[in-house]
């Protein structure tokens, strides 16, 4: 009896370690370099210097705090990160008031024409990114046809022409294209389980439309939202690519600067602490929001 | 004790008024019309697709009809959204808010009716008090059994005090035990309160134990709406006589009629008297006598002085004047049913019809008075039947 038992609790740990062996190897491990990194000298080609240097005859560690002391010696980079989490809070913002209406739509439309809205939410994903976003870049050109109505149409109250290319509007536009699907997707997901009768109660009961999405609906679906919240946001607060291609020199974003600390500048220590900042702050938003949805979740309307 | 109506026309709290309700070729409702009493246990009962769950949510107000009209005290309520109708439903899955304490889920329907927040909790209280449960008042719905969520349930549709309660088969997802239990409840709940009830079923059992008035309902119609035992000892047709608890069909044929005596030529039996019938049958016309199985008394054939006579001759029309208003029937036992509290016999008569009969086992040890393929005679007393026409 006891020898199953244990054998089953063997299996379990045999299940898991495959997972478990790939997460050490390719996260864990790589996140500790990165902190250890931090520390260390950059290399004179790129790269880093060796950690461990023979000094006469003497074998001595050759780490520094001189990376982290950069770091919080101007504030460019904490007014870098700042804008960085703007625009993924705007980005996430903007994703949860267009998806939610367009996900409850899908949730509650019929089963045949529900599976042909979901491909139509997931059909983006069928050409590639950086595809999509040169798209975009068509569609933004200064010669462009948006950019040339829009401006004939502000020419007629008198207001001078707009550039859309390179602004911070171009890339929240581009960063809510690319990441609505991921928030539709959860919330979608949410909708779709909740108990119709559940609304039917609350009308039986006096509540009108308003109560019942805001007493009901809303308050229910609030673990969908911390899902889809948490896929917008890290991703969003990481990117490098859109605010190259479309943010200009005014669009750049903590992603960018670590991706330039590890290929123009060859800066690997400093790369590694902006990466680390920005692991630990990913983490934060993960904690915090898995914390208030589970609040909420016990929470009344009241 | 016993509920009498009076007035039945008059001021019904809730009037159906010819109401239909198609959905494309479908027809779930045909032309519909009931009067509910205030106080009343009403009873919607049919199978599955008859249309009572269809007529109960617009009564709710979840759906529209095609045609007709509903009228509560008087006054449509056709164009009044379900938030407005002064009536709650119990749904099927008790439809609480998970999201919700049991507290917030009795107060919901006082927060929509903007009561003031102290008068909530003391009424809230109350509730819970009512149905016996004033320390959940914390607890998420999940928390909760079958039996306490029906409860709670119960309790937030009845917490605002509505004119009409409705309720959609609210004991079918509970096991046979508890559901007798809250039949009781629901009955006693009932009558304290005195609030209307309208009770959605497939369960005759449920609708004869808990009624007042059960209307019948099969393929979108109203069969026959009546008072339980009058439903039971007086089907108005073979759906009701056979829907309604177990029922022997005999075929037959209307013979003659004295006042309220009937006599009936049963097919290949001969004739028998039906005595206490109310209305006028048309000599001549086709019908079914209806007997209950503990209606009809059962015995060893050589009991009875003369039954080999009848047992030889079973076309033999001459069991009417015998034994003062008793039919006599020979017959030999089919099969049976060992139930515990009472057997089963079923008897297979001259003319091969089997007939249902039961037999209280009320001798201690003794459990089968008769084994299969037994000759026996079946009897019942000319009261004991009811017919209906074809």
């Amino acid at each position: 009896m006891l020898k199953t038992v244990q054998g089953k609790a063997w299996s379990k740990y045999l299940l898991s370690l495959p997972p478990m062996a790939y997460l050490l190897i390719f996260f864990a491990a790589p996140t500790l370099i990165m902190l250890f990194s931090s520390f260390r000298y950059p290399g004179e080609y790129g790269g880093l210097a060796p950690w461990l240097v023979q000094d006469g005859g003497q074998w001595t560690f050759d780490l520094t705090l001189e990376s982290w002391q950069r770091l919080f010696g101007t504030d460019i980079y904490l007014r870098l990160f700042v804008k960085s989490i703007g625009y993924a809070i705007c980005t996430t913002l903007f994703c949860m008031v267009m998806a939610y209406p367009l996900a409850l739509m899908i949730a509650r439309s019929g089963r045949k024409s529900r599976d042909l809205l979901l491909l139509l939410v997931i059909l983006p994903f069928w050409s590639n990114f950086l595809v999509r976003i040169y798209a975009w870049m068509i569609i933004f050109s200064p010669v462009g046809a948006l950019t040339r109505i829009l401006n004939g149409v502000l020419d007629l109250f008198g207001v001078g022409p707009v550039t859309l290319m390179y602004s911070p509007t171009a890339m929240i536009v581009c960063l809510v294209y690319v990441h609505l699907p991921f928030m539709v997707l959860p919330l979608y997901a949410n909708l779709e389980k909740h108990d119709p009768y559940l609304l039917d109660a609350a009308q039986d009961l006096g509540a009108g439309k308003w109560r019942r999405f805001w007493l009901i609906t809303w308050p229910l679906s609030l673990p969908g939202i911390t899902a889809g919240s948490i896929l917008v946001f890290i991703p969003v607060l990481g990117m490098f690519a859109i605010p190259d291609l479309l943010g200009g020199t005014d669009g750049i974003m903590i992603g960018n600067v670590i991706k330039q600390q590890f290929m123009e500048s060859r800066d690997w220590p400093f790369g590694s602490v902006l990466s680390m900042v920005l692991t630990v702050a990913a983490v934060a938003v993960v904690l915090l929001g898995s914390r208030l949805s589970r609040q909420r979740a016990g929470m009344s309307g009241s | 004790m016993v509920w009498v109506f009076t007035g039945r026309e008059n001021g019904a709290l809730l009037e159906i008024v010819n109401v239909s309700r198609h959905f494309d070729t479908f027809v779930a409702l045909d032309k519909v019309s009931l009067h509910i009493e205030a106080g009343e246990f009403f009873t919607l009962l049919g199978p599955s697709g008859c249309g009572k769950t269809t007529l109960l949510r617009l009564i709710a107000g979840f759906d529209q009809p095609d045609g007709g009209d509903i009228l509560l005290d008087g006054k449509s309520i056709i164009a009044v959204p379900p938030e407005d109708r002064p009536l709650h439903t119990i749904f099927q899955n008790y439809a609480l808010f998970p999201h919700m304490t049991v507290a917030e889920n009795i107060a919901f329907p006082l927060r929509m009716a903007r009561v003031a927040k102290q008068d909530i909790r003391t009424r809230v209280a109350e509730a819970l008090e009512d149905v016996r449960l004033p320390d959940k008042g914390n607890q998420y719905p999940d928390a909760l059994s079958g039996g306490q969520k029906q409860r709670i349930a119960i309790a937030r549709a009845l917490v605002n005090r509505p004119r009409l309660l409705l309720l959609d088969e609210p004991l079918s997802a509970l096991d046979a035990k508890l559901r007798e239990q809250m039949q009781i409840e629901l009955i006693d709940l009932q009558k304290d309160i005195g609030i209307t009830f309208i009770y959605v079923t497939h369960d005759q059992g449920e609708a004869l134990a808990l009624s007042h008035r059960i209307a019948v309902m099969d393929h979108g119609r109203i069969i026959q709406v009546d008072e339980p035992s009058r439903l039971y000892g007086y089907p108005g047709s073979r759906f009701v006589a056979d829907f309604i608890g177990k029922c022997n069909l005999l075929d037959g044929k209307v013979s003659e009629q004295q006042g309220s005596r009937v006599t009936v030529e049963l097919d290949g039996l001969g004739s028998v008297y039906v005595s206490g019938l109310e209305t006028q049958f048309a000599v001549g016309s086709r019908c079914a006598l209806t007997l209950r199985p503990e209606k009809i008394r059962i015995s060893r054939s050589s009991a009875i002085p003369g039954a080999s006579d009848t047992l030889s001759s079973p076309a033999d029309p001459s069991p009417l004047s015998s034994f003062d208003g008793e039919s006599h029937f020979p017959g030999y036992v089919h099969d049976m049913l060992y139930l515990g509290d009472v057997t089963v016999y079923n008897v297979t008569l001259a003319n091969g019809v089997l007939l249902e009969t039961l037999l209280a086992n009320s001798a201690s040890g003794r459990t089968n008075f008769f084994e299969i393929g037994d000759q026996v005679e079946v009897a019942w007393s000319c009261d004991a039947g009811h017919l209906v026409l074809d």
